[in-house]
């Protein structure tokens, strides 16, 4: 395991590109583009005003940032560094910005998301899409990358447009049963949609790409509703976490719920396996880990080393009960993954905030539990394999595969607080953002 | 009477002796009336002498023995008076009454004796039945107590459990009415948020001409140059064709994925049939063989029949084609019956089981288990010999069955054994050719010596006659010429080696031996070795040579007579 030196970064925006080769990140209203693996510096691009949001085209050529507060989408083109573009929106402002699957459009959402526009870059036209949906996610592309789900909402209805992304024609226009639509996601396979409420109430739909509403799905009445969902990448199960601290998985045969995975505050069951991790006395000999001594030696007296201890069941968590009269309160299932193998899911649920969950799909159990010293921040799967990177807000990663554990220590001077991961799209390193700086993590084949 | 009775009441309760005592004076007052009863020792007690004067005294003897006979009459008894004689007593009637009057007190003391066992055993019966009465009486106290206590307890669980069903039903019209609050308050919140909202979009509306009339010219995109499609292909209209084209394409797409799904079901459904078709023959094999017992499993006769005629038909027919609803359900609910029998077959195994290690069995069921198990190992034993001594068999049957050409050291084994009986052979046969020479020799040592004996003959009987002749020619010659003759012939035996007059000497001489038993005739001849030898040479020198040195002589000769 090989760590890079620290570079700048702010906003969090540290994105490598879909084909692996580069690496974005911004300084301020700097774009710097270097590359994935030596870290050099390939490009420099300078913005009008502080970068808020940079995405990758698919095709790797071009990069959009969005500048919120000045309304303003610059995109950059690697190939040709001097080729500029500025979209601005004016007095119509922007609050979101993202990529068309082509690479060729940019659709921005302009403030209080009167409209979105889609602006071409092959092209001198310009679409627009009127009463998009204000909710979180209100826009899905498919995987595939033909079709866009944009919510809408018109005359206190929730609606769903469906468009061609080649053309931009509309295909199919649906109303949904939803009190107050929260938020739209593709099932990997394209053909089928989900769409979910609000957490008032527990509600998902599923739609057909034909606009037929395939399946509804309700498991409680009252009680707050979904917090999350997940795919699985085979489009087989739906996961459905909630309020209530469980995940419902969905099977997409029949679209009824086939198991609930709870996480309870005490863990009885003799087969899963719960790491917690555990302080040792900072010392140099007993370095558990393979990187390189020399950086270790530096930071040792600044960071003590953990390490993972398997605990012996029964084991009791640190269970946080909210406030109960604060809105969008921290509790139920706020974090939900699979792994790209379709055999582990990753949840986290927000009552016991230093607990990251690993369930096994193929036996529908509860399978390993890693207990963290801090509250877990995020956490992120391997695009390629069943290895799940996290990071608590402290100067280690956690990296999991169901061979077992490990605790890493960034050797970093001074204080390195990783609040954010992003895998590389091959799965042979990693980039690990704190508020100031980031880091890449270069891993070995052979490792974990 | 009635004086009698009272009497004999204490004189019951106490001791016999008073009893005895006063038969005893019964008897005792006659022989004061007859002289020829016996006399009976009086016993000495003053009770006595008052029973003796409390009846019968000096001076009412005749009223006592009127009395006497009164009592008796009216018991029945003859009277002790003699007939038509009045004061007269009749002994014998008298003594008669005594008899049946003693036989009679027999008879009543037994009988009370009876009585008073029975008493005593209906005393004691009742002590016990009384005891057990107490007994019983105190435990219905106990029980009537306890069931007390336990209605009571009824009671109160009764009560608590009313309580909580009162309050569970409270509990949930609380919740029911929270439920309708909460409702109703969303439907209000729904309400408002509906006002708001189309507020909202009216002053999105409003903002949204605003901005749109201000013609803000620096809403556009400034781009150095455009740039070419993704794809390279040309933007294209937007017309009805192209929203067709549309719309095949997404149908083509959700049409694939669900062709492709109905396939992996397909697959996986015809993987599951063929578990289930293994999964049901294995139950069959499994179950034990029910066509025995038809009595005991009417029912499952019929649906082992059914069963064995849908194994037949699902077998016959092609997997592939099972997709119609009612051979699935068949197929299910075949597996399903199969699987309860099997069930109820382990359930009962295990209840076997478990009845012999709780020991239920009686003894003989352990013991023979014993026995079984004994005769079990035994078995394994004798079968455990038999394959080792099928093993050895086989091994040694295969060597000696293996072909020549598999293994030197096999090969050099079986010539071996070729060699060593080929030897024997070879020997056996020089013993057999040497037998058959002997006896070839003896052969022809009879026919030569018959032969010899027939010449000899001729030739004495020539000489018999030359001698007659002779004899009758020289009659008159000397008497010790005969003698010399007989000398010469005695003298010419030995030098009979020489000479060609050997051959009439010799069958002279055997003629003369021929009576000598065998052996002795070809010993002679063995012992002459040098001139049978010489004989040969002279006839057949060249047999001699040809015959190798290792034969023997019977070769010789044999070989001498064929060339002869």
């Amino acid at each position: 395991m090989d760590f890079s030196e620290l570079f700048k970064l702010s906003g969090l925006l540290g994105r490598f590109s879909p084909d692996g080769k580069c690496l974005a990140s911004c300084v301020q209203y700097r774009l710097v583009v270097r590359d994935a693996s030596s870290l050099q510096l390939l490009q420099l691009y300078t913005c009008l005003d502080q970068i808020q949001y940079i995405e990758w085209s698919s095709d790797s050529l071009f990069i959009l940032c969005a500048m919120y507060k000045r309304g303003i989408v610059q995109v950059w083109s690697l190939e040709q560094p001097d080729w500029h573009c500025k979209i601005d929106e004016g007095s119509a402002g922007l609050v979101a910005s993202c990529w068309s699957p082509d690479g060729r459009h940019i659709l921005n959402t302009t403030e209080f998301h009167l409209r979105i526009t889609v602006w071409s870059l092959c092209t001198k036209s310009v679409s627009y899409i009127k009463y998009p949906k204000a909710c979180q996610q209100g826009i899905a592309f498919t995987k595939d990358g033909r079709y866009v789900a944009v919510a809408e909402r018109r005359d206190c209805k929730d609606f769903v447009s469906l468009f061609v992304c080649s053309n931009w024609q509309l295909l199919r226009h649906f109303d949904t049963e939803t009190q107050d639509l929260f938020g739209i996601e593709w099932a990997p396979n394209g053909c089928v949609l989900a769409v979910w409420d609000t957490c008032l109430e527990y509600k998902i739909l599923l739609y057909s790409l034909d606009g037929r509403l395939l399946s509804t799905y309700q498991a409680y009445e009252w009680s707050l509703g979904i917090k999350s969902i997940a795919w699985s990448p085979s489009s087989q199960f739906l996961a459905i976490g909630s309020y209530d601290e469980k995940v419902r998985i969905l099977n997409h045969v029949t679209w009824k719920k086939i198991t609930e995975f709870d996480h309870p505050a005490t863990i009885a069951n003799t087969k899963t396996i719960v790491y917690k991790e555990v302080e040792k006395s900072p010392s140099v000999e007993t370095e558990r880990l393979s990187f390189p001594p020399t950086r270790a030696l530096s930071s040792s007296i600044f960071s003590t080393q953990s390490k993972y201890d398997i605990s012996q069941l029964p084991v009791s968590f640190q269970y946080i009960k909210p406030v109960a009269d604060r809105a969008n309160p921290k509790m139920g299932i706020g974090m939900l993954a699979f792994s790209p193998d379709n055999c582990f899911l990753a949840t986290k649920n927000d009552n016991i905030p230093n607990a990251v969950w690993i369930w096994d799909i193929q036996k529908l159990k509860l399978f390993v539990v890693l207990e963290q010293l801090c509250a877990i921040q995020f956490f992120q799967w391997d695009p390629r394999q069943p290895r799940l990177a996290v990071c608590t807000g402290n100067s280690k990663v956690y990296l999991w595969s169901p061979a077992g554990c490990v605790s890493v220590q960034v050797p970093m001077e001074g204080d390195f607080q990783i609040v954010s991961l992003c895998w590389h799209p091959s799965g042979d390193s990693m980039a690990l953002l704190s508020k100031d700086n980031f880091c890449v993590c270069y891993l070995e084949r052979e490792e974990v | 009477m009635g004086d009698w009775k009272t009497v004999t009441v204490p004189v019951l309760s106490s001791d016999s002796k008073n009893i005895f005592q006063y038969t005893s004076e019964k008897k005792i007052s006659p022989p004061s009336m007859n002289s020829q009863v016996l006399r009976l020792p009086l016993p000495s007690s003053k009770s006595m002498h008052n029973f003796f004067s409390a009846f019968c005294t000096e001076e009412n003897i005749e009223q006592s023995i009127s009395y006497l006979d009164r009592e008796l009459t009216t018991l029945g008894f003859p009277s002790i008076y003699a007939e038509c004689k009045g004061k007269e007593l009749n002994l014998i009637s008298i003594i008669n009454c005594m008899n049946e009057l003693l036989v009679l007190q027999h008879k009543n003391l037994r009988a009370q004796e009876e009585v008073e066992m029975q008493h005593l055993k209906l005393g004691s019966d009742m002590d016990h039945l009384q005891n057990c009465y107490a007994k019983l009486k105190e435990q219905l106290e106990l029980s009537k107590r306890e069931i007390i206590g336990l209605q009571e307890r009824d009671r109160q669980l009764q009560s608590k459990n009313r309580n909580l069903h009162q309050l569970l039903k409270n509990e949930k019209d609380e919740v029911q009415k929270l439920q309708n609050i909460i409702s109703s308050r969303a439907t209000q919140y729904n309400h408002d948020m509906k006002r708001k909202e189309r507020e909202y979009n009216k002053l999105k509306e409003r903002l949204h001409q605003l901005v749109m009339n201000k013609k803000d010219k620096k809403i556009a995109m400034e781009v150095l140059n455009y740039v070419g499609r993704a794809d390279g292909k040309r933007g294209a209209w937007r017309t009805d064709k192209t929203e067709a084209r549309n719309e095949e394409e997404m149908y083509k797409v959700l049409l694939s994925d669900y062709e492709q799904r109905q396939k992996q079901l397909l697959l996986e459904n015809a993987e599951l049939k063929k578990v289930l078709q293994q999964m049901k023959k294995e139950i069959i094999s499994l179950l034990p063989p029910q066509k025995q017992k038809p009595k005991e499993r009417s029912e499952d006769g019929p649906v082992l029949s059914d069963l064995e005629e849908d194994i037949g038909e699902l077998n016959k027919e092609n997997m592939w084609e099972l997709s119609c609803e009612t051979v699935r359900e068949q197929l299910t609910n075949s597996i399903r019956k199969q699987w309860r029998m099997l069930k109820n077959h382990v359930e009962k195994l295990d209840n076997q089981v478990s009845r012999v290690h709780s020991g239920a069995l009686n003894d003989k069921d352990v013991i023979s288990r014993e026995d079984h198990e004994l005769e079990t190992e035994k078995l394994e034993l004798e079968i455990q010999q038999c394959k080792e001594m099928i093993k050895t068999q086989q091994q040694l049957l295969q060597q000696q069955l293996m072909s020549p050409c598999d293994d030197d050291t096999t090969l050099l084994l079986q010539d071996c054994y070729l060699l060593e009986e080929r030897e024997r052979l070879q020997e056996e046969w020089r013993l057999f050719r040497e037998q058959k020479k002997n006896f070839e020799k003896e052969r022809r040592s009879f026919t030569e010596a018959a032969i010899r004996l027939g010449l000899e003959r001729k030739a004495f009987e020539e000489d018999r006659g030359a001698w007659l002749k002779q004899q009758f020619l020289s009659m008159s010659t000397d008497y010790k010429m005969s003698a010399d003759y007989k000398h010469s012939e005695n003298v010419t035996t030995p030098s009979a080696f020489l000479g060609t007059s050997d051959q009439d000497n010799r069958l002279v001489n055997s003629t003369s031996r021929q009576r000598k038993p065998h052996w002795m005739l070809s010993g002679p001849i063995s012992a002459e070795p040098c001139q049978t030898s010489q004989y040969i040479s002279r006839n057949s020198s060249n047999a001699a040579l040809k015959k190798s040195a290792g034969d023997s002589k019977p070769n010789q000769w044999e070989e001498s007579d064929e060339e002869e």
